[in-house]
C-alpha cells in the first residue's frame, strides 16, 4: 500500500439480484492487484427480497467506509430510478453511469405507482453532473451471453472512464482469478462490451463546462 | 480448502469485516464456537461452520444466544479458546449467564461478539451494548477498521486468558458489513480437547461463592485497568491542544476530517479500541494537554460521562462536549460529512461549503420495500388465516423472521412485535386484556429460540388463543441457518445432527388442538384454521412448506409456472389480496412473470374465474 493517490468515491446502487456486490468485489480484488488502498461497504436491505442494495467503495487515503452526502466522486447505477434515488450522493463535479434498462418496483409493476420518465432522469442527471454515460447495459449482457452479466458490464464502463487508478487489464485478471469459472468467457466480454458502451457515449457526449 | 484457511502469512487479502473477525480467531487458535445467527453478525458464524467441515473447529448453531454462552461458558472453563457471537439484542437474550460468567471467570479464552446496529439497517433497536461491559464488570475491546478487528479479535483470546475473564468484543454494522484489505498471520494447531477440573466452591455460584468471586471479579478489573492504560488500542494521534476522544467507526470519520480541515497541528485525538475499563490514567494525561475537548461516539454518551467524571476527579475544568441539541446525537449512525461539520464548529475552523446537487426538479421515485418472495408460503398461511377470521376481529402479534414483512399491505397481518418469541406471549396478555381473537405468528426457529416457554405459559394460564407457527425449514431471514426443527441429513448437512419435531412439542406441552396444514392447499386450510378459532382455549397451527429461496438454492424447487389465460375479467384479486411479486400489469390484464414464478398455485385457487392455469395447458 506504498501508492499516494487522491481519494476517489465510488457509490454502487442496484436492486437485490443484479450482483452489486460481486462488482464491489472484483473492484476491491482489483485494487489490491493494483496496490491503491481500498475500504468499502455495503447495505442490502433484505436484498433477496427485492430491496436496493449499495455499496460504496473509497480507493486512496481516506479512513471512512461510508460516502456522505454530495460526496461521491463516480456513481454507478444498475437501474434508473435507483440512480437517480442516489442523485443526493453526487455533486457537480461527479460522473454518472447508468443501466437505461428499467426494473420497477413492484408498486409500480402492478399500476400503484408511476415510474419516472427515462428521459427525464438523464436530463435530470446531465444537467446536476459533470458527466452521465447511459446506456442498455442488459442488452450488453445479453449480447455477451448472460443477462446476470449486467454487473460486469458496468464495471467495464466504469474502467472506461480512467477516473480510478485500476486498469482495464487489472480488472481482467481479477475477473479471471475471483469469479466462478464457468462464467469467465461471458464476463471478460461483457467488461469489453461495457467499456466499448462507455466509449461510445463519450464519443456523442461532450461534458458540459462547469 | 476454505479461504480463511490459506496457511500464507503476511499475504494481504480484501475481506469483510465478519470473515476478518472469523479468520482472527482462527489465527488465535479458536477451537470452539456457538452462535445464534443474527444480522450484522450472520457471517460470522458462516464462515465458522464452513471452517469447520474442514477442520478441527468444532462450530454449532445452538438454539437461542442464552443457550450458545452457557454452552461456551463450559468450553471456555475447560481450558478451549471458544468464540460467542451474536447481535446486540441477543446479549440480551444471554445476558442471564453472561452477568454470573463474569463472576465465575474462564480458562480458555472466551471471546464474546456483540454486533451492534446503530441506525437498525436489520433490527429492532439501536442499544448500545458499551453499557454491558461495565454491567459485567468485563473487559470490552472496539476496533475501527476490517483489519484492526482481525487483530483485536486474536488479541482478545489472549486478554481473556491472562485475565481468566470472558471479553466482549463489540463491533458494528459499519465493521460487520464493511470490506478492506488485512494480512494474514500464523495459523497455529489448536488445542481441541478440554478437560474440566472440578472445583465447585469456586464453580458453583450459591451466594456464599458469589460473595468471593464478586471480590475477584474487582480484582480482574484492576489488573484489566492496568492492561487499559498500556494498551496500544487506546492511543494518542498528534499533540495539540484541541482534543478529540473517539471509538469505532467514529475514528475513521474523525482522521478524514482533521485532514480534510487540515487541522493535524492544532489536534490530538485519543482512540479509545480498550474502551471498558477506560484507561484514566492516560485520559487524565490527555486532558491536562487540551483547552477543550469534543467526544465523537456514536450511540450513548458512554465516553463522555467517563471522560468527564475523570475531569472531575482531576480537578480539570476544560468544556468537555459530545452528545447534545447543536452537536452529537443519540440518533443512528454518524457519517463523514456531520462528523467534519461538527469538529469544524467546534473548534471554530471554517469548513467547505457541501457541495450536494440540488435535488430541486426531481420526481417522486417509487419505493422498493422488500416484500416476501414470490411463492413464498407465508403469503399462503397469511390469506388462509385472513379469510378464516374475517368476521371476527382478531388481533395479530407477530414475531421476528421473513414473516415479519406480512405487516405491508395488503397482507397487513401484524400488530405488536417486541423481540424474538413475543408473539405468543404477547398473545397471552392481549387475550386476558380484551374480548379480541388472538392469533399469532412465529417462525420455526425463532419458535426454538424462545417461543415454547412462551407456549407452556398459555397451556399453563389456559388462554384463549391460537398461535401459528409458520414451519418453512430454516432460518430464513439471516442466511438460511438450520434450526433444530430442520431434517440437516436430508438438506447435506452431515448426519451429526438429529430434529426435534415441532409438532411433537406442542403435544407434549399440552396443546390440545394442534393441526398440520400444506398452506398451498387453501380451502382445507382455511378450513383447519377456522376449526382452531373454534376451539376454547389454546390451538396451534403448524403450517409447512420449505422456503421457496431456500428450496432454489437446495435445487429441490419443482417449478411449473402458471400463466393468465383469456378467462381473466380483471377482478385483480390475485394482485390486490397477496401481491405476490411474480405478477405484473401488461397493459390493464395481470399477468405472471414465468421466471419469478414458482408454481405455488395460491393465486389460481383465489381466483374467481379460475383464470389461472398452468403455463403448459390450453384454453
Ligand atoms: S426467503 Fe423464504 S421465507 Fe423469506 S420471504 Fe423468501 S420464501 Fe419467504
Amino acid at each position: 500500500m506504498d501508492t499516494h493517490m487522491e481519494t476517489k468515491r465510488l457509490i454502487i446502487t442496484a436492486v437485490g439480484g443484479q450482483g452489486n456486490l460481486l462488482a464491489s468485489k472484483v473492484l476491491g480484488e482489483a485494487a489490491l492487484l493494483a496496490k491503491i488502498p481500498v475500504r468499502m461497504s455495503e447495505i442490502h436491505g433484505m436484498a433477496q427480497r427485492g430491496g436496493v442494495v449499495e455499496s460504496a467503495i473509497i480507493f486512496g487515503d481516506a479512513h471512512s467506509t461510508i460516502i456522505s452526502d454530495g460526496e461521491a466522486d463516480l456513481l454507478v447505477g444498475f437501474e434508473p430510478a435507483e440512480t437517480l434515488r442516489a442523485l443526493g450522493k453526487c455533486n457537480r463535479k461527479t460522473i454518472v453511469i447508468t443501466n437505461l434498462a428499467p426494473t420497477p418496483p413492484f408498486t409500480v409493476a402492478i399500476g400503484k405507482g408511476t415510474y419516472p420518465d427515462i428521459e427525464t432522469i438523464q436530463e435530470l442527471i446531465r444537467a446536476k453532473t459533470a458527466r452521465l454515460i447511459a446506456f442498455d447495459a442488459v442488452a450488453c449482457a445479453k449480447q455477451a451471453g448472460n443477462v446476470m452479466s449486467v454487473n460486469i458490464v458496468l464495471l467495464g464502463a466504469l474502467i472506461q472512464t480512467g477516473v480510478l487508478p485500476i486498469s482495464a487489464a487489472q480488472i481482467q485478471t481479477t475477473i479471471r482469478n475471483k469469479t466462478k469459472a464457468a462464467f469467465v468467457d461471458v464476463n471478460l466480454k461483457a467488461f469489453e462490451l461495457g467499456m466499448q458502451a462507455a466509449a461510445e457515449s463519450a464519443a456523442v457526449s461532450e461534458p458540459p463546462t462547469a | 480448502m476454505h479461504k480463511l484457511l490459506n496457511d500464507a502469512p503476511g499475504e494481504e487479502i480484501f475481506l469483510l469485516g465478519n470473515d476478518a473477525i472469523a479468520r482472527g480467531a482462527i489465527e488465535a487458535g479458536v477451537a470452539f464456537a456457538s452462535t445464534y445467527p443474527g444480522t450484522p453478525s450472520s457471517e460470522i458464524s458462516l464462515a465458522l461452520y464452513q471452517v469447520s467441515q474442514e477442520s478441527d473447529l468444532y462450530f454449532e448453531y445452538s438454539t437461542n444466544e442464552k443457550v450458545a454462552l452457557e454452552v461456551a461458558s463450559a468450553a471456555a472453563n475447560c481450558g478451549l479458546r471458544t468464540m460467542c457471537m451474536m447481535k446486540h439484542v441477543g446479549l440480551n437474550v444471554a445476558a442471564d449467564p453472561l452477568m454470573t460468567l463474569a463472576y465465575v471467570g474462564v480458562t480458555g479464552g472466551l471471546v464474546i461478539l456483540t454486533a451492534d446496529d446503530p441506525a437498525m439497517f436489520s433490527s429492532q433497536n439501536e442499544q448500545d451494548n458499551r453499557y454491558y461491559a461495565k454491567l459485567a464488570g468485563l473487559p470490552m475491546l472496539e476496533p475501527s477498521s476490517v483489519a484492526e478487528a482481525k487483530e483485536m479479535t486474536a488479541h482478545a483470546f489472549e486478554l481473556s486468558e491472562k485475565l481468566k475473564t470472558p471479553v466482549l468484543l463489540r463491533t458494528t454494522t459499519r465493521i460487520n458489513h464493511s470490506s478492506g484489505v488485512v494480512t494474514l498471520g500464523k495459523l497455529p494447531r489448536p488445542k481441541t480437547k478440554g478437560a474440566f477440573k472440578k472445583d465447585p466452591f469456586n464453580l458453583v455460584t450459591v451466594p456464599a461463592v458469589s460473595r468471593r468471586l464478586h471480590v475477584s471479579l474487582l480484582e480482574k478489573l484492576e489488573r484489566a485497568l492496568i492492561l487499559s492504560e498500556e494498551s496500544d488500542y487506546n492511543r494518542i494521534e498528534g499533540n495539540g491542544p484541541w482534543g478529540v476522544v473517539c471509538n469505532g467507526v467514529g475514528y475513521s470519520y474523525v482522521a478524514d476530517a482533521i485532514q480534510d480541515l487540515n487541522i493535524s497541528d492544532q489536534t490530538s485525538v485519543l482512540r479509545v479500541g480498550f474502551s471498558h475499563p477506560l484507561p484514566e490514567k492516560r485520559i487524565k494525561a490527555f486532558l491536562k494537554g487540551c483547552e477543550k475537548v469534543l467526544v465523537v461516539e456514536e450511540g450513548e454518551p458512554v465516553l463522555e460521562e467517563g471522560i468527564k467524571a475523570l475531569a472531575q476527579e482531576a480537578g480539570l475544568t476544560l468544556t468537555i462536549r459530545g452528545k447534545a441539541p447543536d452537536l452529537f446525537s443519540r440518533l443512528y449512525e454518524y457519517d463523514p460529512a456531520e462528523v467534519r461539520q461538527h469538529l469544524g464548529t467546534y473548534f471554530g475552523v471554517a469548513v467547505p461549503a457541501p457541495a450536494k446537487v440540488d435535488l430541486s426538479g426531481v420526481p417522486e421515485i417509487p419505493q422498493r420495500p422488500p416484500n416476501l418472495c414470490a411463492g413464498c408460503s407465508h403469503r399462503a398461511t397469511f390469506y388462509a388465516v385472513k379469510q378464516a377470521a374475517k368476521a371476527v376481529e382478531t388481533i395479530y402479534p407477530t414475531d421476528i423472521g421473513c414473516y415479519t414483512l406480512g405487516l405491508l399491505p395488503p397482507l397487513s397481518m401484524a400488530d405488536f412485535l417486541i423481540c424474538m418469541g413475543s408473539s405468543v406471549s404477547s398473545s397471552c396478555g392481549f387475550a386476558q386484556a380484551t374480548d379480541s381473537k388472538v392469533i399469532s405468528f412465529i417462525g420455526d426457529s425463532t419458535f426454538f429460540h424462545s417461543g415454547i416457554t412462551g407456549l407452556v405459559n398459555a397451556v399453563f394460564n389456559n388462554h384463549n388463543l391460537t398461535l401459528v407457527i409458520l414451519d418453512n425449514g430454516t432460518t430464513a431471514m439471516t442466511g438460511h441457518q438450520p434450526n433444530p426443527g430442520v431434517e440437516m441429513a436430508a438438506h447435506g448437512r452431515g448426519t451429526a445432527h438429529r430434529r426435534v419435531s415441532i409438532e411433537s412439542v406442542v403435544r407434549g406441552v399440552g396443546v390440545e388442538h394442534v393441526t398440520v396444514i400444506k398452506p398451498y392447499k387453501v380451502k382445507k386450510s382455511i378450513a383447519a384454521i377456522q376449526a382452531a378459532l373454534d376451539f376454547e382455549g389454546v390451538s396451534v397451527i403448524i403450517s409447512e412448506e420449505t422456503c421457496t429461496l431456500y428450496a432454489r438454492g437446495l435445487k429441490q424447487l419443482k417449478k411449473k409456472a402458471f400463466r393468465v389465460s383469456d378467462r381473466c375479467v380483471n377482478h385483480r384479486d390475485c394482485i390486490n389480496e397477496i401481491a405476490c411479486p411474480a405478477f405484473y400489469l401488461h397493459g390493464e390484464r395481470p399477468q405472471i412473470n414465468a421466471n419469478a414464478c414458482v408454481g405455488c398455485a395460491l393465486c389460481a385457487q383465489i381466483c374467481p374465474e379460475n383464470a389461472i392455469l398452468p403455463l403448459k395447458s390450453s384454453a
